[in-house]
């Protein structure tokens, strides 16, 4: 059964097209898709949606309402938000897709170890990771940075930190579930080391309630770096970022809302879209989750 | 009750301790020490180590550890940079601002959460319920901060019905209350979709069970069935909710500080980064950890008296 989750054999596309027609009966995961889709379709090619440069100062241009030549308008600078938002997206998807990655990893490592470890490093761990989940997200993201100075490592340095202790928990607890397990048993009967039972027999069975987790977690992940933007702790300028085209906005709020829109509608979409899917998937592939 | 009244509050002490220890790794491994920090790049060598001295990180580390970890249980989180104020002082003094914060956006959650949560248990699978589902997720999903900016913009800046800055005039209640409308909406908000499912779920649960039948086989009108009987018990899951939204509200107060200009924590650490204010950083975030906790602790000993479950279980 391992062997079949984690070698598909080729030419099964229409295994890989079952679950995205389930996810596409349900009306909010068709819409979740699509907006999901429309986001990646937008960073992905933002060089070709738009001719702009998203960081050419033109200061005769600035505060413009949107127009056929600037499709959202203008910021306080002049620069073109369309092309801001665009690549804005790029730095979203890639702290979202980088720090979950990272996060994952880190959180099947550590909860393998104290689910199959023993007892009292398993208290240990468990102490551990409530410990930093009682740090309050935005007052832990300040700090660090305080030391780190602005970065986008700053922000996905954060996001690990905050996602970790989550996804340790639900592997840990599958893997207490699992290893009095008969198969389990067998395999260590017959001379299987730690590590071959951890990779080969627990962490495929593991595995898929937390991908469902992390798709669930990836609008949170968005919205630390759009979060950490907007108060100047991300990206440094003048790269775009969504939230610090919100910042631009909020700072020029008196005179004009288009920056605000632009800068806060992506990050509305991103995340509706990604929590949809998110539910959708949750819903239709492990209802136990709920409630989560 | 008494034994799990102490295992909880050993656990919580131990919470806080390795909270403690975690802060004190991160300042010690990150590069960049506080007194350089705090100095910024233009201090010569000299006045550093003078500040190191002070602040004492020229001892071993455990020493400087032990120093804080005491320091931190007697209420002593050192002094500010530039004024030389104790941080407790400071910090208690900005708290009060952020608690009123919360608080409003506990009532925002509450208000608008709890009714529709009923509201879409009693009308299971109508399209009433599928649009409160929607608009629950929606807004959990929705970042505050985006929250609290769309909120300045439409009923300060463009409707002005609402005041933009500010905490309100000192001594003025009703000012005051008319600042925090909006600030605590953006807070808030977000929480109005968890209590809203997480009542709708406890109340299906609860609906089913046999005294509500009972009531009903007694003819009770259903508004006193929902509101008196079911909403009683329904109504337990979502303290436990509270005690963990509250450290998140914290979260989402920073940003409605510093988006509508109000005092309080989130602003006071903000300020203190740009200053480069680095004792007050960790103080804030070392006193908010602990009300986090505390605020845990409390959600888990009130359901632990209503429901006797609980205490065995633990």
């Amino acid at each position: 059964m391992s062997e079949a989750v984690s070698n598909p054999a080729p030419g099964r596309m229409a295994e890989l097209w079952r679950p995205i027609r389930k996810i596409l009966r349900e009306p909010l995961g068709a819409l979740g898709l699509f907006l999901v889709l429309f986001v990646i379709f937008g960073a992905v090619f933002a060089d070709l949606l738009t001719g702009w440069d998203p960081v050419k100062i033109n200061p005769r241009d600035r505060f413009q309402g949107p127009s056929s030549q600037h499709l959202m308008g203008t910021d306080q600078l002049g620069r073109d938000l369309f092309a801001r938002v665009l690549h804005g997206g790029r730095i979203a998807l890639f702290v979202a897709l980088v720090s979950t990655a990272v996060s994952l990893g880190i959180g099947i490592i550590l909860g393998l170890i104290a689910g199959y470890g023993p007892r009292w490093l398993d208290n240990l761990m468990i102490l551990l990771f409530d410990a930093m989940k009682s740090f309050p997200t935005v007052m832990l993201a300040l700090a660090l940075v305080t030391l780190m100075g602005p970065s986008l490592t700053a922000v996905m340095v954060v996001v690990v930190l905050v996602t970790v202790p989550g996804y340790a928990r639900i592997i840990r607890t599958q893997t207490i579930a699992l290893k009095t397990s008969e198969y389990v048993t067998a395999a260590q009967s017959m001379g299987a080391s730690s590590a071959r039972i951890l990779r080969v027999h627990i962490l495929p069975n593991v595995i898929g309630p937390l991908v469902i987790l992390a798709s669930m977690d990836i609008p949170v992940v968005i919205g630390i770096e759009a979060g950490m933007s907007f108060l100047g702790l991300g990206v440094r300028p003048p790269t775009p970022s969504w939230g610090s085209i919100l910042n631009d906005g909020f700072t020029n709020i008196r005179d004009t809302a288009w920056i605000a829109i632009a800068g806060g509608v992506p990050i509305i979409i991103t995340t509706l879209g990604f929590t949809f899917l998110g539910e959708t998937l949750r819903d239709v592939f492990d209802p136990r989750l709920k409630g989560r | 009750m008494l034994s799990y009244f102490i295992k909880r509050l050993g656990l919580a002490a131990a919470i806080v301790s390795v909270a403690m220890f975690l802060l004190f790794c991160m300042i010690y491994l990150i590069p960049g020490d506080p007194a350089s920090v705090a100095l910024g790049p233009r201090a010569t060598e000299e006045m550093r180590a003078a500040l190191r001295e002070k602040m004492g990180l020229n001892q071993p580390v455990l020493v400087q550890f032990w120093n804080f970890y005491i320091g931190a249980w007697t209420g002593d989180l050192g002094d500010e940079v530039l004024s030389g104020r104790p941080v407790t002082t400071v910090v208690f003094e900005q708290l009060p601002y952020t608690l009123a914060l919360i608080v409003g956006g506990i009532t925002w959650s509450v208000a608008l959460g709890i009714p529709l949560g009923c509201w879409a248990a009693v009308s299971r699978g109508s399209w009433a319920d599928r649009v409160v589902g929607i608009l629950s997720v929606a807004v959990i999903a929705v970042p505050s901060f985006v929250i609290a900016i769309y909120a300045l913009l439409i009923f300060a800046v463009e409707l002005r019905w609402l005041p933009a800055i500010g905490a309100g005039e000192p001594g003025n209640l009703g000012d005051q209350l008319t600042h925090l409308i909006l600030p605590s909406l953006a807070v808030g908000l977000g929480w109005v979709g968890y209590i809203a499912r997480m009542v709708r779920a406890s109340m299906l649960e609860v609906l089913e069970a046999s005294h509500i039948r009972t009531a009903r086989a007694f003819g009770l009108p259903d508004r006193t069935i929902t509101y008196r009987y079911a909403l009683s018990i329904a109504i337990l899951p979502t303290v436990t909710l509270l005690g963990v939204g509250i450290g998140q509200m914290l979260s989402s107060a920073v940003f409605a500080e510093i988006v509508f200009a109000r005092p309080g924590v989130g602003k006071l650490v903000y300020d203190a980064i740009l200053t480069r204010n680095f004792p007050i950083v960790t103080g804030t975030v070392l006193i908010t950890t602990v009300l986090f906790v505390l605020l845990n602790l409390l959600a888990d000993l009130i359901i632990g008296a209503l429901d006797p479950r609980v205490r065995s279980s633990f």
